[in-house]
């Protein structure tokens, strides 16, 4: 065993080189509120800018600055050409960047709505938000969208930046009626800390030094909370054991290895597993690395196991230990952030890809949009671009899943256009919005959406399928029902016939709707 | 509970990433161009697929001026490790006599590099190949996702990516399309160097200090590395003791003077550097856009 893998090494933050721990944070809120401008003068005074990239800076802000002959700090981050052009930021830029006590990965994220599918990417992976407000324009729609995919992303730590103070006298009232609003707005999204700051990104002012212009502020300045803050570990303890299956290793008949990435918890050799969905079980016999054989192996880390017993395993299953929250089904409802510009639609098809997993997924049910402005749901026929949805998926084959509040591999998912190949959602598992939703809501409510659920939205495809089948049985059941009626010359045997027909062919065709349902099979690994 | 340090959990997840590719992929390739981030790439590649063989061959793109010490680590390594290497050579831009010093950088680039790496990739019908580029090498790989799609002509479009959340890749494309996919996105120098430290990968003696011949040339230190390189009326070659931050056509790779012969001094040196890695790479700073643009044209 290598020093790499010394399982020994423990702490309750994740330690970088030197002891020093990592934060994974973004940028976010609306467009030109400052937040390359922000990155780049902390990046600039934390001297993570080299000499020859600061002369390409001077030369660059001569040619494309906003800010006359003085320094651009947004073009050190804004890394295309097309967004030098144009002075705004299109994709996420990660940067790497340390003080004297953390490291950091920075995201810097666009606040152009087009683009709020880079945002969601960039607050993925992080634990801690900087959302930058204008202190001329207070919250705008984009501010709320942001915090509400943060949130729904669960980024549990939220820095309110409110920049350009320098814009606004350095107004103490502009600043606390921004913060008060924002308090008001982040109620109910779940945010373990929210910690308001006012600054000045441009003229560096409480970003790493602490401004001389506001005295009445006596907070933290952003680095020194972005060193201190408290984030908690990831991974939770006491949490059973899953290994999504990424590659069946397989170099000879005498080996048999399965190769991933652990989920959750951790595993002993020896342990007893289970292989969901199949439910076979097992043993685990060796866990195998390059350099040396395990006895212990964890959350996070790549590693390949073998089983005592020949079991049959491939991509996508997932072996499990121990109290897991994972289950495996063909329905789940979860939110989604839709990032492709043809809208969802209830009756398109699309490919999920969930950790290992994949499958065609329909969306079965659309229970709500979310308005960005009041948080509220909506019933809707479908999701544009940028939109946040609660639905229902069915799946072609049974899936392993888990909340995403309780893990983010096995609970975080893509849908993918089947012919465009684009990613289409991001999608959220959450098995207990529905039942929330259900509460929340009226009984009208609710028999409105049930019905929904059958014909269809007005306008949609699976409407116009309703309606189609409709007059095709009333047409059958009237011809019947006449013959057999004149047949029998009896207005009520037709009459009973009539209704009889009606009722029995649509149950069936409901049966069979629920039972048949044609699959096509997907094919997974090889050259998709 | 085990908590990873900070390069255990980036080796994990270029672990990942590597495998993807292979559980997903037709015809990987990894692209292998010989210095430290490509020795860290190989290592990693081992590491994930052990016990079985590299699942993939390594393709290295020879402009023909590599420095010789470069080659001859490539045809060692590839030998002590049985790996399978593919070595392309662009043949059409040999014979029209492109070459670093007469035809200028750019355009040796565009050919000998971009056109030879498009070439060996259609004629070999690769569909996914590995780089060991970083995000922290310049600004626009900043903005490069993990597994970067390419259209058949083998064109990036920086401007419409596929989000990227966690670590959950797209990897469908249509047939010709293909991925350039980046395990090391998210290291930086500093943990490269502290990974080869760690794990004793073996690198290029270039990167350490050496008494060796060297030419100043518009200020850059060249290394005259073969009699190729003809000096220019007032050169004269002189006797230095240099190393190299990053390696490629010894014509465009500045060196620089230092006394650093040991990792740890290599170390040291680079975290009190205030220039940036590639600056000694004269092919980066012809124009402000210019990587974004080879990339777009097909460049690593
Ligand atoms: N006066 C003043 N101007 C600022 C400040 N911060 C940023 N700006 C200016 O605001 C404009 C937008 O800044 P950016 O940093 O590009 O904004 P952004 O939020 O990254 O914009 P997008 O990424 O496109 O959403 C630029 O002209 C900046 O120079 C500040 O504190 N004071
Ligand atoms: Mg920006």
């Amino acid at each position: 065993m290598n020093a790499l893998q010394d399982p020994k090494i423990e702490g309750v933050a994740i330690s970088a080189p030197g002891g020093k721990t990592l934060l994974r944070l973004l940028t976010c809120g609306s467009v030109d509120d400052g937040k390359s401008t922000l990155i780049g003068r902390m990046l600039y005074e934390c001297g993570a800018v080299f000499d020859d990239k600061l002369g390409a800076l001077d030369r660059d802000s001569k040619k494309f600055g906003t800010q006359g002959d003085s320094l651009d700090f947004a073009l050190l981050v804004d890394g295309l050409a097309a967004e030098r052009e144009q002075g705004i930021t299109i994709d996420v830029a990660y940067r790497y960047f340390g003080s004297a006590r953390r490291k950091f990965i920075v995201a810097d994220t666009p606040g152009h709505e087009q683009y709020t599918r880079n945002m969601a990417t960039g607050a993925s992976t992080a634990d801690l938000a900087i959302l930058l407000v204008d202190a001329r324009k207070g919250l705008l729609t984009q501010t709320r969208r942001h915090a509400f995919i943060a949130s729904l992303l669960r980024v549990r730590h939220i820095v309110l930046a409110v920049n350009k103070m320098d814009l606004v006298g350095y107004d103490q009232t502009i600043f606390e009626d921004i913060t008060q609003s924002f308090q008001t707005l982040a109620q109910g999204l779940g945010f373990a800390s929210i910690t308001p700051i006012p600054v000045s990104a441009r003229d560096g002012d409480n970003i790493v030094a602490r401004s001389t212009h506001m005295g009445w502020y006596a907070g933290p300045v952003l680095l020194e909370h972005l060193e201190t803050v408290q984030v908690g570990p990831q991974a939770r303890e006491g949490q059973g054991f899953a290994l999504p299956v990424q590659w069946v290793n397989r170099p000879d008949l005498d080996f048999r290895g399965y190769a991933g990435t652990i989920a959750a918890g951790s595993i002993r050799v020896g342990d007893r597993v289970r292989i969901l969905p199949n439910g076979q079980s097992s043993e685990v016999a060796r866990l195998v690395t390059h350099d040396g054989d395990l006895q212990l192996a964890a959350q996070g880390q790549a590693v390949t196991l073998t089983l005592a017993s020949e079991v049959d395993i491939s991509r996508g299953d997932v072996i499990v230990s121990g109290a897991t929250s994972a289950r495996q089904g063909l329905e789940l409802s979860a939110h989604v952030v839709w990032t492709s510009e043809t809208p969802l639609r209830l009756d398109n098809r699309y490919v999920i890809k969930l950790a290992t997993g994949q499958a065609n997924a329909d969306v079965v049910a659309l229970h709500r949009v979310i308005d960005i402005n009041s948080f509220e749901a909506r019933a809707v026929s479908e999701v544009p671009l940028n939109g946040v949805a609660l639905v229902t998926l069915r799946v072609d084959r049974p899936i392993v899943f888990d909340d995403y509040a309780r893990n983010r591999v096995l609970g975080g998912f893509i849908l993918i256009d089947r012919l465009s190949n684009e990613t289409a959602a991001i999608g959220l598992v959450n098995s207990d919005a529905l039942a929330d939703l259900a509460r929340a809501s009226g009984w009208a409510e609710q028999v409105e959406r049930r019905v929904i659920g059958h014909i269809g939205v007005a306008g949609s495809q699976a409407r116009r399928r309703f309606l189609r089948s409709l007059v095709a049985d009333l047409l059958v059941a009237v011809l019947l029902a006449g013959a057999l009626g004149f047949w029998a010359g009896s207005l009520p045997v037709g009459l009973v016939l009539f209704l009889a027909d009606l009722i029995i062919r649509s149950l069936v065709r409901a049966l069979c709707r629920r039972w048949f349902r044609p699959s096509e099979g997907v094919s997974d690994g090889g050259g998709i | 509970m085990i908590q990873l340090t900070h390069l255990q959990k980036l080796e994990a997840e270029s672990i990942h990433i590597m495998r993807e590719v292979v559980a997903t992929c037709d015809k990987p390739v990894m692209l292998y161009s010989i210095g430290k981030d490509s020795s860290v790439l190989l290592h990693l590649a081992l590491k994930a697929f052990y016990p079985a063989k590299l699942p993939f061959p390594l393709l290295h793109v020879d402009t023909t001026w590599k420095f010789r010490e470069m080659i001859e680590f490539r045809d060692r390594r590839a030998r002590e490790l049985g790996v399978d290497l593919i070595v392309h050579i662009n043949d059409e831009g040999v014979k029209a006599g492109i070459n670093p010093f007469t035809s200028g950088s750019r355009l040796h680039t565009d050919v000998m590099k971009t056109e030879g790496l498009k070439q060996a990739l259609d004629t070999y019908k690769f569909d996914a190949a590995f780089g060991g580029a970083r995000r922290d090498e310049e600004k626009s790989r900043a903005k490069e996702r993990i597994f970067s799609l390419r259209s058949a002509e083998h064109r990036w479009d920086p401007k419409n990516q596929r989000p990227e959340p966690w670590s959950l890749y797209n990897t469908r494309k249509r047939p010709g399309e293909s991925f350039r996919v980046f395990p090391l996105s998210n290291w930086t120098e500093a943990d490269v160097w502290d990974y080869v430290a760690l794990e004793n990968i073996p690198v290029v003696p270039l990167y350490f200090a050496a008494p060796r011949p060297v030419v100043e040339r518009d200020g850059t230190l060249i290394m005259q590395d073969d009699a190729r390189m003809v000096l220019l009326p007032g050169e004269k070659v002189e006797e230095r003791m240099v190393r190299f931050r990053t390696l490629g056509c010894y014509p465009l790779t500045g060196a620089l003077e230092s006394q650093a012969t040991t990792l740890e001094a290599v170390l040291d040196e680079m975290r009190s550097s205030r220039v940036s890695e590639r600056q000694g790479r004269v092919i980066d700073n012809d124009g402000a856009a210019s990587m974004e643009q080879k990339k777009q044209e097909g460049y690593f």
